[in-house]
This record gives C-alpha cells, sequence and structure tokens, in this order.
C-alpha cells in the first residue's frame, strides 16, 4: 500500500502547472487534494510518471460572485465550500451535499475541481454540476481558455472531455432564484460512503425543478423527463416514475439492478418532497 | 526533496524525502513520531488523521513533501502518560479505548473538532467521528467520552 514512484513538481502558478502538464505528455497528471488519486496511487491503480501539484497555485482557490454567476476556484476545498456564505446564499444545493462528501477530514483537503475532473458517477458534485447547468472553465498552455457545460463534460466512468495537458481553473454555477428549494437524498451502506444511489433536487419559487441522479449509470444522469413532468403539476409518484423509467442501472455487491432502480425512484421522491418544502410559495 | 516544517511546535526538516512518501510514514520512519497509526493505507480507516494547519487530514492521503512549510500535530503533542489533557482525561475516564490502535486519529479528529466547535451536540460528535472506524468499543465509550469532555 505505497504509492509507485513518480517525478513530481509543486508549481508556484497556474502557468507554471500547465506547462509542466505539457511537457510531461499523457502520463503526467494533476494533484489537487489527492483523496482520489493518492488512494489509487496506494493500491497501484496508477502509475503516473510525474504529479504536477497545484495546491500552491493561490489564484485558483477563489470563491466570486458577480451578477448571476458564481464562479469557484478549482482548488477550493470542500470544508471551505461547506462553510462559505457566499457559496450558501448563492448555490445552496452545494452547501447541501458538502456534508455527504466523504468524511471532515476528506472535505479538508478534497477540492472541488478535483471532484469534478475525477467524475466518479457515485459523486455527489459532478450530479449538481450537471443539475443546475454548471459550466467548467479549463485551459491549457498550448490552447488557453475554453469553457464547458456540464452536460458535454461527464463522458463516462471516472471519464471526462477534458484533453490531458488541460486544467480544470474554476466551475461557474448559475445564482440560484431567491426562494429556491433544495435536497439531497441517498441510500449508502454506511454514513459516509459513496451512495449506492441518490438523489438531487433544487426547486424555484416559479415551481420548476432540477433534478440529477447518482451512481444509476457511468456517469451522473439529469432527469429531464421529471422535471418536464414535475412542471406540469404531476404528482411526485408520477415525477419519480418518469424519472426512473429508463434508467438501466448496472449491479454490483452491494445493489442489484432493480434495487437501485427501485431506490433511485425513492430519492427523486423524498428530495422533491423535501425540496419543494423548502421553495418559497 | 527537503521537507521543512513544524510538527507540535517544534521546527522539524528531512533531506532528500522522497515525492511518493507519504506524510504518515514521513512522520513515522523520518521523524520517528510513531504514535501516528496506519491502518488501511488508503484513506478509509482514519487511524493516521493528524491535525495540518488547522484542519484535520489523514496523513496517508497527503504526500510527505505536500507538507513543507506545515504546521503538523500529532498525538505525541496532546500530553504525556504523567500530564494528560483534559480530553485525554475524560477519555480515559470513560474506558473510550480498548485496544488503542484507532485511537490517534480518534484523538486528532475529536481535537480538531472541539477547537472548531467547543460545545458539540451527541449528532455533531457522531457525523465528525463517522470516519474513523473503531474494532473494539462499538463507538459508546468513545461518544461518551467527547461528551465528559465537553460538559454535556
Amino acid at each position: 500500500m505505497k504509492p509507485p514512484a513518480f517525478d513530481y513538481i509543486a508549481a508556484g502558478s497556474l502557468d507554471e502547472a500547465l506547462t509542466a502538464l505539457a511537457e510531461g505528455g499523457e502520463d503526467a497528471k494533476v494533484l489537487a487534494g489527492g483523496q482520489s488519486l493518492i488512494p489509487l496511487l496506494s493500491l497501484r491503480l496508477a502509475y503516473p510518471s510525474l504529479l504536477v501539484d497545484v495546491n500552491r497555485v493561490d489564484e485558483l482557490s477563489t470563491i466570486e460572485r458577480t451578477n448571476g454567476t458564481l464562479r469557484i476556484g478549482s482548488m477550493v476545498r470542500h470544508r471551505t465550500a461547506e462553510r462559505s456564505k457566499v457559496i450558501a446564499d448563492a448555490v445552496p444545493l452545494i452547501t447541501a451535499v458538502m456534508p455527504y462528501i466523504g468524511h471532515v477530514a476528506i472535505r479538508s483537503r478534497g477540492t472541488i475541481g478535483g471532484s469534478i475532473a475525477h467524475a466518479d458517477p457515485a459523486a455527489e458534485l459532478p450530479a449538481v454540476a450537471l443539475a443546475l447547468d454548471a459550466t467548467i472553465n479549463v485551459r491549457s498552455a498550448a490552447r488557453g481558455e475554453r469553457s464547458i457545460a456540464a452536460a458535454d463534460f461527464f463522458d463516462g466512468y471516472f471519464t471526462t472531455t477534458i484533453e490531458p495537458d488541460e486544467i480544470v481553473t474554476s466551475i461557474d454555477f448559475p445564482v440560484a432564484a431567491p426562494g429556491t428549494g433544495v435536497a439531497v437524498e441517498e441510500v449508502a451502506r454506511r454514513h459516509g460512503d459513496f451512495a449506492m444511489v441518490g438523489a438531487v433536487a433544487a426547486v424555484g419559487p416559479d415551481g420548476t425543478a432540477r433534478i440529477a441522479l447518482i451512481n444509476v449509470a457511468e456517469k451522473p444522469v439529469r432527469a429531464t423527463e421529471a422535471e418536464a413532468a414535475f412542471a406540469t403539476g404531476a404528482s411526485v409518484d408520477d415525477v419519480a416514475a418518469a424519472a426512473t423509467r429508463d434508467l438501466d442501472p448496472s449491479g454490483d455487491l452491494h445493489a442489484s439492478p432493480a434495487y437501485r432502480k427501485k431506490v433511485a425512484g425513492v430519492c427523486v421522491k423524498r428530495a422533491l418532497a423535501k425540496a419543494r418544502e423548502g421553495a418559497a410559495k | 526533496m527537503n521537507v521543512e516544517l513544524t510538527v507540535n511546535g517544534e521546527a522539524r526538516s528531512a533531506h532528500d524525502v522522497e515525492p511518493r512518501k507519504t506524510l504518515a510514514d514521513f512522520l513515522r520512519e523520518d521523524l520517528g513520531l510513531t504514535g501516528t497509526h496506519l491502518g488501511c493505507e488508503h484513506g478509509v480507516c482514519g487511524a493516521c488523521t493528524v491535525i495540518v494547519d488547522g484542519d484535520a487530514v489523514r496523513s496517508c492521503l497527503m504526500l510527505a513533501v505536500q507538507a513543507n512549510r506545515a504546521e503538523i500535530r500529532t498525538i505525541e503533542g496532546l500530553g504525556t502518560p504523567d500530564d494528560m489533557n483534559p480530553l485525554q482525561e475524560s477519555m480515559r475516564d470513560s474506558h473510550a479505548f480498548q485496544c488503542g490502535f484507532c485511537t490517534p486519529g480518534f484523538m486528532m479528529q475529536i481535537t480538531a473538532l472541539l477547537e472548531e466547535n467547543p460545545s458539540p451536540t451527541e449528532d455533531e460528535v457522531r457525523e465528525t467521528l463517522s470516519g474513523n472506524i473503531c474494532r473494539c468499543t462499538g463507538y459508546e465509550s468513545i461518544i461518551n467520552g467527547v461528551l465528559k469532555a465537553v460538559g454535556a
């Protein structure tokens, strides 16, 4: 359980990190909070040739609210986000999912951008980004900055559409309308474990809902049909049925496909009920 | 690579530290601070929890070279058998731990919690300690020890 050997650069600036990453080639990886990458190294599931550590790149750790957008730097740690009043006011769904991400000591180091780039289908933040139509800003030394909609960002199991020489610099979340109710519902074997299944929901004061599902496919799933049904005033049962109708989840040691599909509907139902209760009437 | 850091208030340094060495192994092997225990070595059990710049972190999920210039606190910094701190006394009085393997991780996680929130509720204690695994006690005695320490 010891990481394999690798070269290491502690970048002092984003430019330095981008150059090192580009020169390092395809086996160079970015080290953010390390809460997923270091276990992968220790378990010898990953053998990067070079780790580019961005923990000392201060420009990636800002939280800014401008007009209708909340921009969270990729190196903002989960604990910082959890305690941030700016985030709680602007995008309460982010604050709501924080306690579900690992445990306190994991959140001390783990980062927003790291969770997004790792793209674990069982993770909460990718589902939140998808539900809220977030935009992921990435940069490379060769091609500069580009922005990717969350819907185009998550590509499959632990896979995204970013290139090997790109680094996630920030994530833009649309600021929620005042009076938006939010909820997270998960079923996990043990508290703090990755969810077997889960759902995040935001219900606006105008009666529209945003819903995304956790760990029911190889990437987070937006429940667009369910959102449409909710907007027309369908019952919560019908909305939950619409959210799970086309799901074809895989099974594992912890949950069979049928169980996962069934519980996904229950999570949607509970999340919507709770979010609606929290929304301004 | 060189690593210079403060551990339990004392300046420490080491040369030629391999980048792949975790902070946990560095504390134990290079600095001789074997109070920090390693259970799973991949961030699941919480036994290796230490305090880095004020926050509880898992020292098996951080590289030693990342701790350059950091301020670290470990179980060795809390007290001694002859001069325990109040939390240690109350954990002892509650028979909080049995075999002692998970103890350093729990103690550092609890220390970080009480510094941020000196009077946590039982739920807050349980929530915070949910990331630390103990195979002996069933947790009740640990929770009781923390609640005793905060006078709840």
